[in-house]
């Protein structure tokens, strides 16, 4: 099945408050040499018709106005299967 | 003067709202999320809460909720709004004010009764407080962090758009210790701490937040 891959993170200049708790407890874990962590999200969108360049931009118009805030967050999109 | 107050699945502090526009004077009228139109209300308050479980981000399903569409137009034409805690994350969601409110710097709900002070009066919401007045109103959420680039703060703070700050501590790491915005034209606001739990004191500190719901009563008698 044709699915498009959407991947939401933070903006750099923006606080990341969970991957910041991610990094304090991998720190407890041992990994003492990571640098710092930052904590997105990934959306996987199956369709069921073939996929079309069309599709592919009202996914992205979709990712720009839900999925992610374009305020805060930057997004990426690529096409799988 | 009538007041809608809408509920979306998983608001919390609708019922607390309407109380607070009654004892202020208004009549609360009920709005529901799937509503299309707003009933010729003349001022629309979103309340605090959870809505749609603010799966997602806080307030992103919520702006895309059927009522948000005459809200938003009627917002854009000058209806006084006001949307507190989850309702200040959705109108930051639907673009009716800039910026938005990210998980609090501590990683901690924070629920406490919390100082602040009244930085503009010029707005529909809080004409009825003099400027760089004290208040104590409670403070209760997880995601209360407001930012937005430098740029967009400083024409905040030229624009004198800063309505609302903590003081005495940041309370969730808010750039600026902002605690509540306007848009330009100073009928939409936007705040994290509750005035709608502070309008008597059986149940709240003070009774500091009365005036909020008081300045959009008179708002309207003056236009």
């Amino acid at each position: 099945m044709p699915r498009v891959v959407v991947d939401v993170m933070p903006k750099p200049e923006i606080l990341d408050p969970q991957g910041k708790a991610v990094h304090g407890a991998l720190h407890r874990l041992g990994f003492d040499r990571v640098a710092a962590v930052r904590q997105g999200k990934r959306f996987e969108i199956e369709f069921d018709s073939e996929m079309t360049p069309e599709l592919v931009a009202r996914v992205e118009q979709a990712a720009g106005t839900l999925l992610a805030n374009p305020v805060i967050e930057d997004f990426t999109i690529h096409v799988e299967g | 003067m009538r007041i809608g107050v809408v509920t979306f699945p998983g608001s919390l502090d609708d019922g607390d709202a309407a109380r607070a526009v009654r004892m202020a004077g208004g009549q609360a009228v009920a709005l529901w999320h799937g509503d299309a139109d707003l009933r010729g209300v003349d001022a629309v308050v979103l309340p605090g809460g959870f809505s749609y479980g603010d799966y997602l981000r806080c307030g992103a399903i919520a702006r895309f909720a059927p009522v948000m569409q005459p809200v938003a137009g009627a917002a854009r034409a000058g209806l006084p709004v006001l949307g507190i805690c989850n309702g200040f994350q959705i109108l930051c969601e639907s673009h009716l004010l800039p910026g938005a409110l990210i998980r609090n710097d501590h990683r901690t709900f924070v629920c406490r009764d919390q100082r602040l002070r009244i930085d503009s009066n010029a707005t529909a919401w809080t004409a009825a407080y003099e400027t760089g007045t004290e208040i104590v109103v409670p403070l209760k959420n997880g995601e209360g962090g407001y930012v937005a680039d430098e740029r967009t703060l400083d024409e905040l703070e030229g624009e004198g758009r800063v309505v609302v700050r903590y003081i005495g501590g940041n309370p969730n790491g808010s750039y600026r210790e902002i605690a509540g915005i306007t848009n330009a034209r100073g009928n939409v606001v936007g705040l994290m701490p509750h005035p709608e739990h502070a309008v008597d004191t059986l149940t709240g500190p003070t009774t500091d937040g009365l005036r909020m719901f008081e300045s959009v009563l008179r708002s309207r008698v003056a236009s």
